[in-house]
């Protein structure tokens, strides 16, 4: 009865419209994700002689051979998965550690720490004394310039605070009796219940990780330290990078095995984003619980 | 030690005291992120007096000479400061207008489906690109509209001449206002579709049987259910408002110098400026001052607003 009446809904015409609505965004939204994945897989004669090529049409491996040929690529990979490392790693302790003390609505001076700490999402020193400060600190051309500056997302901390809060307090109360202290609680008991919640962040924190550019940009002009997001402007936007120079050369000499530079910078967008896609479906499965627990307030 | 300093108000004192001994490890907890704060938050604030002073290397933030509100005056005189100003309060409210109502339609229209299957489908196609950088972003972009890109052979095909919105000084500011909805409806809408699914399905069932339309249960249920986040982030979005339309990673990885009438903001005039013409770091700082100072009174504006509205506000 019941699946009869959810089956006579879903006919209307209401819903068809909705779906439609939905089904054009998503292709919106995807197209131009799919159009990087065909043009790196393009084969140079076939794309570069075709007016509009919106269709796989045709398969070659070139561009990727170029990529995973060219040194500084590895480089810049190695510095981004150091950098993702240990960056959650480092993340991860100082945020968990420090989200579950200020959890603590006893704890004298904890409500002081969370305006101070609340304040900085919306006011800061701006980029000069900013750079100032981290250069005093002798990090300029370091790679932890790109994992401890950026080491905590104030919105990741306020969240993991709320969901602290929402553990019972019973659970901690019968470990002290037995002579636990606060830190084996939080190692033993706290973190072992919210794994699924903890993975979510440090997914967060690897992805932010991942993608940073921004202290690399500033900080860092030893090219053997930048990350893959540095190599992969050089590659997609400035086009000045090594790999854009072979591609080049290969289509001057009249190779046999040209490579289309568009397929180049594709591949290379593709190359940089698997990590990420292997992580999306962890991500997305548990984002959305993150985010709501997070955002109940006290 | 602190115990001992005043007899007055002893018993009150070494509560507290005793009350902070309790919490000895929860304060070594938090020592990291206190430590953490201050050395890339709060020291960085008091650097704000380098606004008033002019940089000297040799000297420091502490040393540098004092010179009042010399670089103030000079930045009211500065027509490059001025253009990255007003492109600066043109981007952010066009963002505002534009981006911030559509999450929460599309809230709305996925909380339709009686399919959790379909929302969740849809859910992770939209939110997919929030998770890629604005570098790779921007060099999709840069190809779907370069010359030999879809869009451009596309429009030829059809017989429009067209050239890439990209380098276009009328084109720029729609393209960054597309690309931000493109990269962040999917992720804003997360936290409305958290909040709709926490309605009770009972009000629905009632209005259903009172013979609500759905725009009338879209209107009356599902909107007051979900006012209060609409005004959180609300003001949350108006506190960060010029740092949206700086959105610096976005403009800098798309701007370039046939745009930079429309597409320099404060952000990027700052980055440019100090790095690649090496202007005087206390006026650099002045700039940003301002910037930090006309976003700490739009925070406490939308606050006001929100909360003689009716709602909850942050503070």
């Amino acid at each position: 009865m019941e699946q009869a009446l959810t089956q006579k809904k879903k006919i209307s015409a209401y819903d068809v419209a909705v779906y439609i609505i939905l089904g054009i965004l998503a292709i919106i939204t995807f197209y131009p994700f799919y159009n990087v994945l065909i043009i790196s897989f393009a084969r140079f004669d076939v794309i570069s002689k075709s007016n509009l090529y919106w269709l796989p049409l045709s398969f070659d491996f070139s561009a990727y051979k170029l990529i995973f040929g060219d040194g500084k690529f590895w480089n810049a990979f190695g510095v981004s998965m150091l950098v993702t490392v240990v960056g959650v790693a480092f993340s991860m302790v100082i945020s968990v550690a420090g989200a579950y003390a200020l959890s603590k609505k006893g704890m004298p001076g904890r409500n002081l720490l969370l305006t101070l700490i609340l304040i900085t999402m919306f006011f800061n020193g701006g980029l000069i004394p900013f750079y100032l400060i981290v250069k005093n600190l002798g990090l300029v051309n370091n790679i932890l310039v790109m994992i401890v500056p950026a080491g905590i997302n104030t919105l990741y901390l306020i969240i993991m605070k709320n969901y602290f809060n929402t553990i019972p307090e019973g659970l901690e109360e019968s470990a002290k009796l037995d002579g636990a202290n606060d830190i084996t609680i939080l190692l033993r008991i706290i973190i072992p219940i919210s794994a699924p919640f903890m993975a979510t962040f440090a997914l967060f924190y690897a992805v932010e990780r991942w993608n940073e550019w921004w202290h690399a940009l500033i900080f860092i002009s030893d090219s053997a330290k930048a990350p893959l997001q540095i190599y992969l402007r050089e590659v997609l936007i400035t086009s000045n990078s090594s790999l854009n120079s072979m591609a080049m050369t290969l289509a001057e000499q009249k190779a046999t095995t040209k490579v289309y530079t568009p397929s180049l910078q594709m591949a290379t967008i593709i190359v940089s984003c698997i990590p990420i896609m292997l992580v999306y479906p962890f991500l997305q499965k548990h984002f959305a619980k993150g985010i709501l627990v997070g955002s109940i307030k006290e | 030690m602190k115990r001992n300093n005043k007899a007055g108000g002893r018993s009150s004192k070494s509560g507290l005291w005793n009350t902070m001994r309790q919490y000895k490890y929860h304060y070594l907890m938090v020592l990291p992120v206190i430590v953490w704060y201050i050395l890339f938050s709060y020291l960085p604030m008091y650097g704000i007096t380098l606004s008033f002073k002019t940089f000297d290397f040799s000297k420091g933030i502490l040393g540098s000479p004092w010179v009042g509100f010399q670089h103030f005056r000079e930045i009211s005189h500065d027509p490059e400061f001025w253009s990255a100003f007003k492109n600066t309060v043109i981007i952010s409210l066009s963002k505002l207008v534009i981006h911030f109502p559509l999450p929460i339609i599309l809230a709305m229209v996925m909380n339709e489906f009686s399919r959790t299957k379909a929302r969740k489908f849809f859910q992770t196609l939209f939110t997919f690109p929030h998770f890629i950088s604005w570098v790779v972003l921007a060099g999709i972009l840069t190809n779907i509209f370069s010359n030999d890109g879809v869009y451009i052979q596309l429009m030829t095909m059809l017989g429009f001449d067209a050239s890439s919105p990209l380098v276009s000084v009328q084109g720029f500011r729609p393209m960054i206002y597309l690309s931000h909805v493109w990269k962040e409806i999917g992720w804003d809408s997360i936290i409305y579709m958290a909040a709709l699914t926490g309605i009770n399905p009972e009000l629905y069932e009632a209005a259903e049987m009172d013979g609500a339309s759905r725009l009338q249960r879209l209107r009356y249920i599902a909107w007051p259910g979900i006012k209060s986040t609409v005004a959180i982030l609300f003001i949350l979005t108006i506190g960060n408002l010029l740092s949206l339309g700086s959105s610096f990673e976005q403009i800098f990885n798309l701007y370039s110098s046939p745009v930079y009438s429309v597409a320099d903001t404060i952000d990027t005039y700052v980055y440019r400026t100090t790095f690649t013409v090496g202007a005087d770091f206390g006026y650099m700082t002045a700039v940003g001052l301002i910037k930090s100072a006309i976003s700490l009174v739009l925070l406490v504006l939308a606050n006001m607003t929100v909360k003689k509205m009716g709602e909850q506000g942050l503070y």
